[in-house]
């Protein structure tokens, strides 16, 4: 059996039938194909595959596509406005907040919602709320930076 | 064209492969998709040890969606994975007790089925979902085995193989025995005995291993992208020793990585499997790892089980070191296996220190566990952790300062050779500098006082110090043939110049998060005076680089960017020539600057690089009896390892009612020669300290004896370390280039890892100082161990 589902991802509509069991993590791969959105764990630990949904940050591999249905989505592929790099990309890049790349889209997309509540984090909130993501490249050292340096970037462009 | 004025060897650069990553177009092998593509889904043991007395695929083969079933019968003609490491007597390995036993793995085992995880079969279907589906329907009738798992029970376990020696895979010993012996009975000695726990860990890339296998009837060629550290050497093991197929013919990509630290560097059962089956079916076939499917078949690393004595005289010198480990292999040799107890191991007990006299001897041990094999650090970390536990636990049995007592025996500054008494040759060190300079950076004196004021009020606050020394730039061939390896361990660069002057680089190192398009660029474009812009770097291609033997051992700048290096000398020499002949001058008059040939002395008289480029590839006016092109290829084949050393200081305050560690300050003082690009670099030694930090606080690949059931085989279980667990690490360098390469680089990748540990240990056992506690045998030092520490410590008084 396979449902219909229609939502918004990067503001294109994408409409299909999936399997009620599809996970959102592989119909945003697999079936959009848009690959920027990675699977890390199978048990919700590492946070490879973090989205935004309705401006929530979210482990896409913990929802069913079907619960998504009607949704508005940005992914990793679509923070970057007309070729202009997002501040929190650009701290990424600036800070080395990144090795080997796999966790970097999940970091960033969370950092899109952490910076929205706490526009100014301490260090240790950052760390707080990193806490959902791991990466095993960096010791997180430059993505705190990386954060650090968004979260000045776009309080200077208020 | 425009010449850089300033040195780019040595600046911080922005990476240029980051745009691809923080806009999520990396390229990962999970990302690939061919068409009419397949995918697999294994069928595991659930047990750790059973005979398999049959399997029937009759529902799996009619589930809807399977292309095919295969078992390890199925896999007529197909040989074992092998190791790459041999440890025989007749083949003159020093130090050989016992031969290696190799023991036969298959990629589909038949027979019996050795740890949990261990696959006995592939379904290939047309959709993710319906191999999976499938997998659960092939019904394999098992025979439960009695299983071990413990690496001090493994001798007198139930046997795994059927081989002579049982579970002992091999015995293996260096050093002097009889004057270790002998400096243990010095007069006035004090001698300090410890059991060491080096525990197992997993790697945890944060990509899961994966492959996609395409072989294509038409013109017999095979396709496999994987998840490699070594591109090449996964290509040859299999070829020259599974499927019997022609090299040339196969060509293995290994594209964007996410992660390795040793994991990926081996050959594994399901890429084999996936090639093996594509040439059946001859359609595309992917496989990822579903991370609980990492945890059970990632080569794990560490697991050593030692006893460790040192003998110090009242004054502090260390007179002797006594080390008897065993180690734990797991169910099968990995790739280079038994390299990373022995001769990663034993080799670096000298740490930095003039020793009096040292053995070590090691008992490699079969388990029914997932295989052991290098876990960033590879055998370093743990003769580091050997060492510089027993170091502190020493300075604690005389009653003097830690740090002070290092000093005492370190060894004295020293460029060129200094030989040790485990069969290395250090090339370079200043230890006693790194310690100074960790000292003007982290406040000794004010932190001891602190501590005193600290405890006073009840708080337990500690300091642990590693003075570590590591073995990279790995490795010159003909030592390490000498030592058991069935490889060269050299490295190859080719440096392509285009007729326009652009420059491609193609290197047999491979990154997988270390920046080496970033690195390589810089390099070279320093090299030749050239923009970074007009510099590609290519790597992880069979079909594209002459060879290589990739990226692990801290290689890849010393070894890769040597072997680089070499090539633009050589394009460089060939240039003048051309060059001579545009300017009319000898050959020998010409000299490279910033960008261009001149005549010596003479900047005016002079042709730019991209004038000789494009007279290399339009030769109308052209010296006589010269090749057309530019186009170098070197192969680089080190003289010896390279030792990066440093000081690394740890901070913790301890809760006592919990046990619970925290992590207070960590400050880092390296020494990995020059240093090409220092973001890079510290952004490694970051990364190196927080598995370090890992192991010594949460993580460990826990198995249950009874059951041999993986117990932490997913990341809800295995403790890995997260960003509010860890500080911001404080990192500063001494620069000792190395005399073993013209780069003067060491190597910097696993520093961290190897330091960290102990530094970590050491302040907790410093906390705890004050209970009377001089010692923890086990780590991962969790609140629990610690808590059961503190009570034991209490009710001992």
């Amino acid at each position: 059996m396979k449902l219909p589902v229609k939502m918004t991802i990067n503001g294109q509509s994408v409409s299909h039938e999936v399997e009620p069991r599809f996970l959102l993590v592989h119909y945003i791969r697999e079936t959009v194909g848009l690959t920027g959105t990675h699977v890390g764990c199978d048990t919700s630990q590492c946070g490879a595959c973090t989205i935004t949904l309705n401006g929530q940050a979210v482990k896409s591999c913990t929802l069913f596509t079907v619960q998504a249905d009607g949704a508005n989505i940005m992914t990793i592929e679509g923070l970057a406005k007309d070729g202009e790099l997002h501040p929190i990309q650009q701290g990424f890049w600036e800070k080395h907040g990144l090795q080997c790349g796999f966790c970097t889209p999940g970091m960033i997309m969370l950092a899109v919602q952490m910076l929205e509540r706490y526009p100014k984090p301490s260090e240790e909130v950052i760390r707080h709320q990193l806490e959902g993501n791991l990466c095993r490249c960096t010791g997180y050292h430059n993505i705190v930076k990386a954060i650090e340096w968004a979260a000045d970037k776009m309080a200077a462009a208020k | 064209m425009a010449v850089t004025e300033d040195r780019l060897f040595g600046k911080s650069i922005k990476r240029r492969e980051d745009p691809r990553f923080i806009t999520g177009q990396g390229r990962y092998v999970d990302d690939l998709k061919l068409p009419g593509m397949t995918y697999a889904a294994f069928v595991r043991s659930p047990h750790a040890h059973a005979r398999i007395k049959g399997i029937d695929t009759t529902a799996a083969k009619a589930h809807p969606g399977v292309v095919a079933v295969f078992t390890g019968k199925d896999m007529t003609g197909v040989n074992s994975l092998p190791c790459g490491w041999d440890l025989r007597k007749e083949k003159g390995i020093p130090g050989v007790v016992q031969d290696l036993a190799m023991v036969p793995h298959m990629p589909l085992t038949s027979d019996v089925a050795r740890h949990v995880g261990d696959p006995v079969a592939v379904v290939i279907a047309d959709s993710q979902s319906a191999a999976t589906d499938a997998a659960e329907k092939v019904n394999v009738t098992w025979e439960p085995l009695p299983a071990v798992t413990a690496t001090d029970k493994a001798e007198k376990g139930p046997k795994i193989h059927d081989v002579p020696t049982g579970n002992v895979a091999f015995k293996w010993a260096l050093g002097d025995a009889a004057a270790t012996d002998a400096a243990f009975k010095t007069g006035g000695a004090v001698t300090v005995k410890k059991r060491i726990v080096n525990q197992r860990l997993v790697a945890n890339a944060m990509e899961p291993r994966a492959c996609v296998a395409r072989y294509e009837d038409a013109t017999g060629e095979l396709t496999l992208w994987v998840t490699s550290q070594n591109p090449h050497v996964h290509r040859l093991l299999m070829c020259a020793f599974v499927l019997g197929i022609p090299e040339h013919k196969v060509r293995v990509i290994a594209p964007d990585v996410g992660g390795g630290f040793g994991s990926k560097i081996f050959l594994y059962n399901e890429e084999v499997v996936c090639s093996w089956a594509s040439r059946k079916i001859k359609r595309p076939i992917r496989w990822t790892a579903s991370r609980r499917e990492a945890y059970m078949t990632d080569a794990h690393g560490r697991d050593h089980v030692t006893d460790a004595e040192i003998a110090l005289s009242k004054e502090g010198k260390i007179l002797g070191l006594r080390v008897k480990t065993t180690a734990n292999l797991g169910a099968y040799l990995s790739t280079f296996a038994p390299a990373v107890p022995t001769f990663l191991y034993g080799t670096l007990l000298n740490g930095v220190y003039a020793i009096g006299a040292i053995h070590v001897d090691v008992t490699g041990v079969f388990t029914n566990t997932t295989a052991v094999d290098a876990y960033r650090g590879a055998g370093r970390p743990e003769a580091c952790y050997v060492l510089e536990r027993m170091v502190d636990a020493g300075a604690a049995a005389l009653k003097m300062d830690p740090a002070e007592l290092r000093r005492k025996n370190f060894i004295p500054k020293f460029s060129g050779a200094f030989n040790t008494l485990v069969a290395v040759t250090y090339d370079s060190g200043d230890y006693a500098g790194a310690l100074d300079k960790l000292m003007q950076v982290f406040d000794y004196k004010k932190f001891r006082a602190e501590q005193a004021e600290a405890r006073t009020q009840g708080r337990l606050l500690g300091v642990g110090f590693s003075t570590y020394i590591e073995a990279c730039s790995i490795a010159p061939s003909k030592v390490v043939g000498a030592l058991g390896a069935g490889a060269g361990l050299y490295e190859s660069g080719t440096v392509r110049v285009h007729p326009t002057g652009m420059v491609t680089v193609y290197t047999g190192s491979h990154s997988h998060g270390q920046g080496h398009e970033t690195t390589f660029a810089q390099l070279v474009a320093d090299d030749l005076g050239i923009p970074m812009e007009q510099v590609e770097v290519i790597h992880g291609d069979t079909g594209q680089i002459a060879f290589g033997m990739g990226t692990y051992g801290s290689r890849s700048a010393s070894v890769g960017g040597t072997a680089i290096k070499m090539s633009l000398n050589k394009i460089k020499e060939k240039g003048k020539l051309i060059a001579a002949h545009l300017l009319e001058a000898s050959p020998k008059d010409i000299e490279y600057v910033k960008g261009q040939f001149q005549v010596k002395g003479v900047p005016a008289k002079a042709v730019p690089f991209g004038a000789v480029s494009l007279t290399a590839y339009v030769p109308h006016n052209y010296p006589e009896g010269l090749e057309p092109g530019l186009d170098e290829t070197s192969f680089y084949d080190p003289s010896n390892f390279c030792f990066p050393f440093g000081a690394h200081a740890c901070v913790v305050e301890v809760e006592p009612e919990t046990g619970k560690v925290n992590v207070v300050k960590y400050v880092a003082v390296d020494d990995v020669g020059n240093v090409i690009n220092p973001m890079i670099v510290d952004g490694m030694v970051h990364g190196g300290i927080a598995q370090g930090v890992g192991q010594a606080l949460w993580e460990g690949a826990v198995y249950d004896n009874d059951s041999g059931q993986l117990m932490t085989g997913s990341m809800m279980d295995y403790a890995m370390p997260k960003a509010d667990m860890l500080p911001a690490y404080v990192t500063d360098r001494t620069v000792t280039p190395t005399p073993v390469n013209p780069l003067g680089v060491k190597g910097a990748g696993e520093t961290g890892t190897i330091a960290s540990t102990p530094a970590v240990v050491n302040a907790v056992v410093d906390a705890l100082a004050g209970l009377g506690v001089d010692h923890i045998d086990a780590m991962p030092l969790t609140a629990e161990r610690v808590w059961k520490t503190i009570q034991a410590a209490k009710a001992g008084k």
